[in-house]
């Protein structure tokens, strides 16, 4: 299991999906833009933004405290490990029985926490407002994730991601009604955790509506480039989970070089359709006023626990 | 921890350290020049035998149980000690985490009077023993004994401040409340001795009551306990004493002694009545996920910090029961494995909430002391002024948010792990709701991190936000001292240890568990090295605090290595952007209460609030709002109202005239006369 070339498959993971994770934001904008009826940014606006942003001189806040700069490198630092525990491209690579889907709801939660308590350390009314919104956000969005990802781990008898994408990979064509219902839940988690239309627009800086960009308006510079592609990162890793739960065909094991670009193809296809559908999504929806956004969740969230329960009842 | 001598068992170790606690505290007593030796000894040597009782603790958990009589209490009744893998997990949490609180106790309570230091260090010291006692206890006399001698203690430290009405009244509703709870506990050894007349353990233990007697027996003692506990809906009590007491002993209260309650709870259900049922496992986790969900939305709207963290306790001990809960479930079904993982994951939960409870109590104690300030709707921008009080709170913060790789997150995973055991079970209804009782435990966790977020972000960071609070008072505002720094750097550093060991600490719990029913995690959980933490079986599930940790740290800082090394690191400092609108004050932040509004407003049908909202003309205008507990009108001001009104009956009797008790005493033994004949 820990062989070197694991080990080399799993950096190698790592590295792809910091680098290819603003693509997917690029791709989703491009998408957007598209069914919008605008002419179309190029794809690569994403990676333009940050080089610039990281070479710019970065503006604090004179009351920022040691938390304020310490953020976005944690924030960077627990997508990074959420994407390593995700299998992107294979499965059973070495790192993935140290945490298993418990512990990425965690990673999440961690970050969360730390951009929350970030965003109140000026002491700006925006960054209070932002912190609060995104804490209501949290406390449905996170139980409906476990409960989405407790579902398939009943379905394999096992909380590893590994496991259970191996499991559900390897399965003949099989519908488990409790999976389409984890699969509504898992969209919904998806959108108001990234910050998506109908619980918060990512283009927006109008202050009754925002969330997230009301948390981080006080980064600049390479802060903020940080806090960007941690945002792409999370992003990219919420998708490849709904592709390893929902679709996990083509994918390789670690240490097998050959299937790689077949796991390669399969992936970019498949994000791609994703990205389309997610700008769909956006496209066809309306931003919900703030106080829907817990009903919008606890419907999540209720979907997710009935699923659970259809798979007791299904199976026995 | 220093190793014990040797030929010193655990016992005598643990009994030794117990009169070593009696006797500093009757030392303090001693009238030396301005209290020398309560100021300047006591603490310190109650914080060392904390130590030494750890590790006697933690030899006794590897060692099978002994024990001793002492010849002492009633003449035919010598207390019977005894120590197993249960006691020595309980007395390895008391000792350590009572260490940490105690050496910042030596510091907390250094500017006190002679006379008030005198007496709070004997009544700190005896509610010390007291604990001991009631983990050794092998009786239901010496049991009583130390129960009661911990509560007494601890309602003297509680009116510390006797002198405020709130604070007497705080500190009787704790009376009230223990000694119901007490009596309870009293009828359950009743139940269980059968009327033989023998109160020891063993023979309790051997008394093999039937079913009913058994769920009688159990009853009393869920909810005996329960009320120690702060378990739905005995819980009235913790809110009120704990903002009441003086920190430290806040901080030893919700640390320590509501998990003696948890001791008392595994010793009588799974020690003597044994042969647990399922049907009571589905009413622990019914009051457990009822009480988790309680605590943590009731703390949600507080702005008293340690009124908040109360609730937090009464939401962590609802967490420890859903584990016994499911523990007894499993066990009630024919799985002990699944059992034992469950009642593993409520201890290990028990000891990691006493650690980062502690160090929460006792760095709102340092705010208190030094700012004076507990309303957080005052408080703001405190990282500034006690940058290391900050650095700890927030591990503790981390920790009791259930964030990875602290300790929390460990036992809330095993809590979770225990419940994805449900399909072992037959009975189909219980197979799906095992998985609800962990989705409460899931939005428990979420809503906790969303509170700490507020107490965190509202206390330490951003802006002070009353003017008259910007500057603090003279003498005041200073960080913690040095002793107060070692206690909390202490506790934090179990933060990281339980967080980042698991394996080696669930190994020790599985001891316990094997010790009190026999079954333990299956061999190849057991199997594992330190680094991993395998609950079952490593394709089921593997959790590694240490690869993780290593792995975000060096994550981030290959983060900030790329960014300082390959782009300059010009930073210019400047005001924070006002969005356009140059008259932003510090007054605009979110306060405690505006934080928890959307709280109030997704859950409003359960609280009871009282709002005050300015008018539109108002020059002044203040917003203030009062939340009350339902509890108090639905069950406690119907029984206080039934309980006068009985006594004001039964005070008919009383006449105040001797020759009418005399007609009583008269008709008393006529009937007696009647009846006996």
């Amino acid at each position: 299991m820990h062989s070197l070339a694991g080990i080399a498959f799993q950096i190698l993971q790592s590295v792809f999906v910091v680098l290819a994770a603003p693509l997917l934001t690029g791709w989703i904008n491009q998408c957007r833009a598209w069914l919008q009826n605008r002419s179309a940014p190029s794809i690569l606006l994403p990676y333009y933004t940050l080089a610039k942003l990281l070479h710019k001189d970065a503006v604090m806040a004179r009351d920022a405290s040691p938390l304020f700069r310490l953020t976005p490198y944690v924030l960077f630092g627990c997508m990074w490990l959420a994407a390593g525990i995700v299998p992107v491209l294979a499965t059973d690579l070495p790192f993935a029985p140290a945490a298993d889907i418990i512990a990425l709801v965690g990673v999440f939660a961690l970050a969360r926490v730390f951009a929350a308590l970030a965003a109140m350390d000026i002491g700006t009314p925006f960054g209070g407002l932002g912190a609060r919104r995104e804490m209501l956000i949290g406390f449905l969005a996170e139980p409906a994730m476990l409960m989405t990802l407790f579902t398939a781990a009943f379905i394999s008898g096992s909380t590893q991601l590994n496991s259970i994408v191996e499991t559900l990979a390897h399965r003949d064509l099989v519908i488990y009604p409790s999976l389409a219902f984890a699969g509504v839940a898992f969209l919904m988690v998806l959108l108001a955790e990234n910050a998506r239309i109908p619980i918060d627009n990512p283009s927006t800086h109008l202050e009754l509506t925002m969330v997230h960009e009301a948390m981080i308006l006080e980064y600049s510079a390479r802060h903020l480039a940080l806090v960007e592609w941690a945002v792409a990162i999370k992003l990219f890793a919420y998708m490849t989970i709904g592709v390893a739960l929902f679709a996990p065909w083509g994918i390789t094991e670690g240490g097998d070089w050959g299937g790689l670009p077949l796991a390669l193809a399969a992936l970019a296809v498949k994000l791609a359709l994703a990205g389309a559908g997610l700008a769909l999504i956006e496209t066809l929806l309306a931003k919900l006023r703030l106080f829907l956004a817990p009903e919008f969740l606890a419907s999540a969230f209720l979907l997710a626990v009935l699923g659970m329960l259809i798979h007791f009842l299904v199976r026995g | 921890m220093a190793p014990p001598p040797p030929g010193f068992s655990p016992l005598a170790g643990a009994v030794a350290v117990a009169i070593a606690w009696l006797a500093i505290g009757l030392a303090g007593l001693i009238p030396a020049g301005n209290a020398l030796i309560a100021r300047r000894l006591a603490f310190p040597a109650g914080a060392l035998a904390g130590l030494a009782l750890a590790g006697f603790g933690l030899q006794a958990i590897w060692l099978p149980a002994a024990r001793l009589v002492l010849p002492l209490g009633l003449p035919d009744l010598p207390f019977h000690l005894r120590i197993d893998a249960l006691a020595g997990f309980f007395l390895t949490l008391l000792g350590a985490v009572a260490a940490g609180i105690t050496i910042y106790a030596a510091g907390y309570f250094r500017k006190e009077t002679a006379g008030r230091l005198a007496l709070i260090a004997l009544q700190y010291h005896v509610f010390l023993a007291s604990m001991a006692c009631v983990i050794l206890a092998d009786d239901a006399y010496l049991f009583m004994v130390a129960w009661e001698t911990m509560a007494l203690s601890s309602y003297f430290l509680v009116t510390t401040d006797h002198r405020l009405p709130a604070i007497r009244s705080a500190g009787f509703l704790y009376l009230l409340i223990a000694h119901l709870g007490a009596l309870a506990i009293l009828l359950c050894f009743g139940v269980m001795s059968g009327g033989e007349g023998d109160y020891t353990f063993d023979a309790l233990r051997a008394a093999g009551l039937g079913p009913p007697g058994a769920t009688l027996a159990f009853l009393l003692a869920f909810f005996g306990f329960g009320a120690k506990a702060g378990m739905l809906p005995l819980h009235a009590w913790l809110p009120e004493a704990h903002p009441a007491a003086p920190s430290p002993v806040s901080a030893l209260m919700s640390g320590i002694m509501i998990k003696t309650a948890i001791y008392g709870m595994v010793r009588v259900i799974y020690d003597l009545i044994g042969g647990v049922r399922w049907e009571w496992g589905l009413l622990v986790l019914a009051i457990g996920a009822a009480t988790t969900l309680f605590g943590v939305l009731y703390a949600l709207v507080q702005h008293d910090l340690k009124r908040l963290l109360a609730y937090h306790s009464v939401e962590n001990i609802g967490i420890i029961l859903l584990g016994l809960g499911m523990s007894m479930l499993f066990m009630g079904f024919g799985h002990p494995a699944a059992g034992a993982l469950g009642l593993i994951a409520a201890l290990y939960h028990t000891i990691n909430h006493a650690v980062f409870k502690g160090l929460l109590f006792l760095g709102a104690g340092t705010i208190l002391h030094s700012s004076g300030l507990r309303d957080l709707n005052d408080m703001g921008g405190l990282i500034r002024r006690m940058p290391n009080t900050a650095f700890y709170f927030l591990i503790g913060a981390l920790a009791i948010s259930a964030l990875p790789p602290l300790n929390g997150f460990v036992s809330e995973w095993l809590t979770f792990q225990t419940a994805l055991q449900a399909p072992l079970l037959e009975h189909g209804v219980m197979r799906s709701l095992v998985p609800l009782f962990a989705a409460s435990l899931a939005l428990a966790a979420a809503l906790t991190a969303m509170c700490f977020v507020k107490v965190y972000g509202i206390a330490f960071l951003g802006q002070p936000r009353e003017a008259r609070h910007a500057t603090p008072a003279p003498g005041g505002g200073h960080d913690a001292g040095a002793l107060e720094r070692i206690g909390m750097a202490w506790l934090a550093a179990g933060c990281f240890v339980l967080g980042l060991l698991p394996g080696t600490f669930v190994q020790m719990l599985d001891r316990v568990s094997v010790s009190l029913s026999g079954g333990g995690l299956p061999a190849e959980a057991l199997e594992s090295s330190w680094l991993w933490l395998v609950p079952t079986a490593a394709e089921q599930a593997s959790y590694s605090p240490v690869i993780f940790l290593s792995v975000i740290v060096a994550a981030t800082l290959l983060a900030f290595l790329l960014v300082r090394g390959l782009y300059h690191g010009r930073v210019r400092y400047s005001d924070p952007w006002d969005c356009g609108y140059p008259e932003r004050s510090s007054r605009m932040q979110d306060t405690a209460d505006a934080f928890g509004q959307p709280i109030r407003h997704v859950f409003g049908p359960l609280y009871l609030m009282k709002r005050h909202l300015p008018a539109a003309d108002d020059p002044a205008p203040r917003y203030s709002i009062k939340i009350e507990d339902r509890h108090w009108y639905l069950l406690y001001l119907p029984i206080a109202r039934l309980a006068e009104f009985v006594s004001s009956k039964v005070g008919l009797l009383q006449r105040g005239r001797i020759s009418i008790y005399l007609l009583y005493s008269f008709l008393t033994l006529i009937a007696l006369l009647v009846f006996v004949r």
